[in-house]
């Protein structure tokens, strides 16, 4: 099940709302959760996300409140990336962040446990043949 | 720099199937992460704990700054000015790690500025010379780094991560900090004792940073199970001290502690009685920049007012027209 979660955090209001969003239409959130964006005039929270070098991917480093995507990725450089850290920043509104359920952890990740067919090392290789 | 004073409620849980799997997972090394079950004292012990740290840091950066303006070289002021601005960042790790917890930003600066939460007695004392800005990095870092170290390990892995981040970069503090002590202590005779007296003056505190002995710390023993405490404050200060008593020697000043000597058989220092009262006291609100440190914060807060409504108002605006 997709869950709405406001991003990572345990938020009681975001199990709520999930079930509020049980059938999974992202545009009916924003809808159902009305003016979320500024709650008690906090600026909304963001994910951010920090390429160290190219050839690697873009990695979760942490989050910090701004009030719009501009203003995100500029404090991302001067919190995430003072000392080198990136060469590019991506921001996500935590709010528009989907999670999976850590409560379905087992049954939701259960059919990739027993395929070990998947794996190479399930299929049994004579030593006399090489390059497989 | 970091938290002290946090004392865990005792843990109201009936032990349940969710506690005992709870307990195994942190037993076996697991990690717990945000939206993982835990118990309600885990949580709540934990928004305590990092939101102090984050208070710490935030504060941490009042006496500091108290020297940009007068710092002796146009490079000493750059290098304050960049560890100031890490202890911002410090703070925004740590608020940023106890909001997954389920508390917004928002109350927990609220409940700073309305004087309601704990942060580090340490920066309730004046930076009275440039001397200080040395001993701040050298022993209030240094003992920082000694408390963090471990937190780098704990069960919970917002924090972990940010302890991380943070550990690295104090290093830079302590390094700029016991430099210049080096350099004041081998000045001229008057910076030499002008590094002597912000020893004198930071010893103590510092070694009080590290919270109360464990015989006054009854609830320890329940974050070191859930492995949110890593040493016990003790274990802490003893390291501490036989870290810096060599570093001290280097430098050629005194610690301020007649007591204090190499104990053979226990292959550690021993040390002089500390002044708990004084810490106590300071806790309270009765320490010599308490009053100021609270002002000043309420006073950056209410100044900052008009721009975080500007921003929103611009934001709203562009979302309104699409953009």
């Amino acid at each position: 099940m997709v869950e709405c979660v406001r991003a990572h955090l345990g938020l009681s209001i975001c199990y709520l709302l999930s079930a509020i969003c049980h059938y999974p239409a992202p545009s009916l959130r924003l809808s159902a959760i009305g003016d979320w964006r500024f709650p008690m005039n906090e600026w909304p929270l963001w994910e951010i996300f920090v390429r160290s070098q190219n050839g690697l991917s873009h990695k979760h480093v942490g989050s910090l409140h701004a009030a719009d995507a501009r203003m995100a990725i500029d404090n991302a450089r001067d919190v995430y990336a003072r000392r080198n850290e990136g060469i590019s920043i991506w921001v996500v509104r935590s709010a528009d962040l989907y999670a999976s359920d850590p409560a379905d952890k087992d049954t939701f990740f259960d059919p990739a446990k027993n395929k070990i067919y998947r794996h190479p090392t399930f299929y049994t290789v004579p030593p006399e043949v090489k390059h497989l | 720099m970091y938290a002290q004073m946090v004392t865990p409620e005792t843990n109201g849980d009936e032990p349940s199937p969710e506690l005992a799997e709870f307990q195994a997972r942190i037993d076996a090394g697991d990690t717990i992460e945000a939206r993982d079950w835990m118990p309600e004292d885990y949580r709540k012990t934990l928004i305590r704990q990092i939101s102090q740290h984050a208070h710490s840091e935030i504060v941490g950066q009042l006496p500091e700054s108290n020297w940009i303006t007068r710092a002796p070289t146009l490079q000493r002021k750059a290098i304050l000015l960049a560890k100031v601005q890490d202890e911002a960042g410090h703070g925004l790790y740590l608020y940023g790690a106890a909001e997954t917890l389920g508390v917004s930003r928002e109350q927990l600066v609220a409940d700073l500025l309305a004087g309601k939460a704990k942060y580090s007695s340490i920066f309730n004392y004046p930076t009275l010379n440039w001397a200080d800005i040395g001993a701040i990095g050298w022993l209030v870092d240094g003992a920082a780094i000694m408390n963090q170290i471990p937190l780098c390990r704990c069960s919970y892995g917002p924090y972990a991560r940010a302890m991380i981040r943070i550990c690295k970069e104090e290093s830079f503090h302590q390094r700029q900090g016991f430099e210049i002590m080096t350099v004041m202590a081998r000045g001229t005779p008057a910076q030499r004792s002008m590094a002597q007296d912000a020893l004198n003056r930071w010893w103590w505190p510092s070694l009080m940073m590290f919270g109360p002995p464990d015989s006054q710390s009854p609830h320890t023993a329940e974050s070191v199970r859930w492995k949110i405490k890593l040493l016990t404050n003790d274990q802490l200060r003893q390291r501490f001290i036989d870290q810096t008593v060599p570093q001290a020697e280097y430098l050629g000043l005194s610690i301020p502690d007649p007591d204090l000597q190499w104990n053979q058989e226990t292959g550690h220092h021993d040390f002089g009685k500390i002044d708990w009262s004084e810490f106590y006291n300071v806790i309270k609100g009765n320490g010599p920049c308490n009053a100021l440190r609270l002002r000043t914060r309420r006073q950056a807060h209410a100044d900052g007012a008009w721009v975080r409504e500007a921003a929103n108002a611009y934001a709203r605006k562009h979302v309104s027209n699409g953009k």
